[in-house]
């Protein structure tokens, strides 16, 4: 995850780290269990060493890092706008699949087939997992929100291999 | 999980439907072995033309295999007389369709109340198992309402109520979320895993990968033939989070 995302966290107002934590958990639901707080700690660290935060609070609470108060500085504000305004795309590896099924099959290496198959095995655990948590959500949570993209990108994925083996099925009856 | 101990609740081997003869032979299904123990959910997926709804319609006995057997708790059903068949699929096995198949003049509850009439339920007790079921599947507001009136969500739950009329040892779904939009699909999803949980038997033939992902096993068929299975149970949600992009 980018630096950003824990900045903006904090636009809202300054926060104590487990705020900070409390409220990505809020968003994330069960994916945010994975996340741990040493990665937040060492994030906000190196936002506060490029001058993206500052630390408020007193003086001897200083060494605990649960305990300092964070806040934007106007370089982090700046920063996040930019971030917010910025457009970003997902870059899914379709082109290395794609190539491994015609390599595969051009070398004779393995059947195509095969290979879409053990694919649509592994999303399909995933789409069941992300299902799952999904349903165990509040239905208009924002972790519900989060599962159900999850959800979708992963019927988009299954889709595509629906095409790759009618293409597939249909040049192995054609060769 | 099948146990060497245990007969699977539905069980065929070798089974084949032909279509056609000589040159025009088609083989919808080719030879399929499959055993399905109780409380699993079975999930069979393949292009449309595999072979899998003739498949289902083999293991429902809707249609008889022109080779091989089916088996429902440990008794072939395979070589019953029609008779037989008639009053097994009555009690033995629940249905679910993609079009619902729902009488359109009979309200939900009348619909859901049929089976166990036929059966030979009484009236009375079947009156009670379907408004109770109807109840379990959160349409006790609809019970006097036509399919007409209701949305393809709620009738695809009533046809489900209807397939537990008789408590059937297996439900048979072909396509039961084909005709309906995504939030309709979501709803019957979680109708699916509360069945599952309840220890349902569940045979389900789609091509949603949504549907067939509640699944404990799922197949891959093609050309009447069951050439992938695939355990879907056990995972975890720890990699998801690669897939929302919370880890690299």
């Amino acid at each position: 995850m980018r630096q950003e995302v824990v900045l903006a966290m904090l636009a809202k107002e300054p926060s104590h780290g487990y705020q900070l934590r409390a409220r990505l958990r809020d968003a994330l639901g069960p994916l945010g269990d994975a996340m741990n707080a040493g990665q937040v700690y060492v994030t906000l660290a190196r936002l506060e060493k490029a001058g993206l935060l500052a630390v408020e609070g007193s003086a001897d609470d200083a060494d605990r890092s649960d305990r300092k108060v964070y806040a934007l500085t106007p370089n982090g504000q700046q920063r996040v706008a930019e971030w917010i305004a910025e457009v970003g795309w997902p870059r899914p590896d379709l082109a290395e699949f794609h190539l491994k099924l015609i390599a595969a099959a051009s070398a004779g290496l393995a059947d195509p087939l095969t290979i879409v198959d053990t694919q649509r095995r592994e999303l399909l655990r995933r789409l069941r997992d992300a299902q799952r948590a999904a349903m165990a959500e509040p239905a208009l949570s924002a972790a519900a929100l989060l599962l159900e993209g999850i959800v979708l990108r992963l019927q988009a994925d299954l889709r595509w291999l629906e095409a790759c083996e009618k293409n597939w099925t249909h040049r192995r009856s054609g060769s | 999980m099948s146990n060497a101990a245990e007969t699977p609740v539905l069980r065929a081997r070798g089974l084949r439907k032909e279509y056609g003869k000589g040159e025009g032979l088609v083989r919808a299904v080719d030879g399929v072995d499959l055993d399905v123990s109780a409380g699993e959910t079975v999930a069979i997926m393949g292009p449309s033309g595999c072979g899998k709804s003739t498949l289902l319609h083999l293991l429902g006995g809707l249609d008889r295999p022109s080779s091989g057997e089916v088996s429902l708790n440990g008794r072939r059903i395979d070589d019953f007389s029609e008779k037989a068949l008639a009053a097994m699929r009555r009690t033995d096995v629940g249905y679910v369709f993609q079009s619902f198949h729902l009488m359109e003049e009979l309200t939900a509850v009348e619909n859901v109340e049929l089976p166990a009439l036929l059966a030979g339920r009484s009236p009375r007790a079947a009156r009670r198992r379907a408004e109770e079921l109807l109840d379990q599947l959160g349409l006790a507001g609809r019970a006097r309402f036509l399919p007409s009136a209701l949305s393809g969500g709620q009738r695809q739950r009533v046809a489900v109520a209807r397939a537990l009329s008789n408590e059937p040892l297996v439900v048979l779904a072909d396509e039961p979320t084909g005709n309906l939009d995504s939030a309709a699909t979501l709803d019957v999803l979680q109708l699916f895993e509360e069945l599952h949980e309840s220890g349902q038997t569940l045979v389900i033939v789609t091509h949603d990968a949504r549907i067939a992902a509640t699944a404990d096993r799922m197949f891959s068929m093609r050309d009447g033939v069951l050439v992938d299975q695939t355990w879907l149970t056990g995972g975890t949600t720890g990699q998801l989070g690669a897939l929302a992009g919370l880890e690299d």
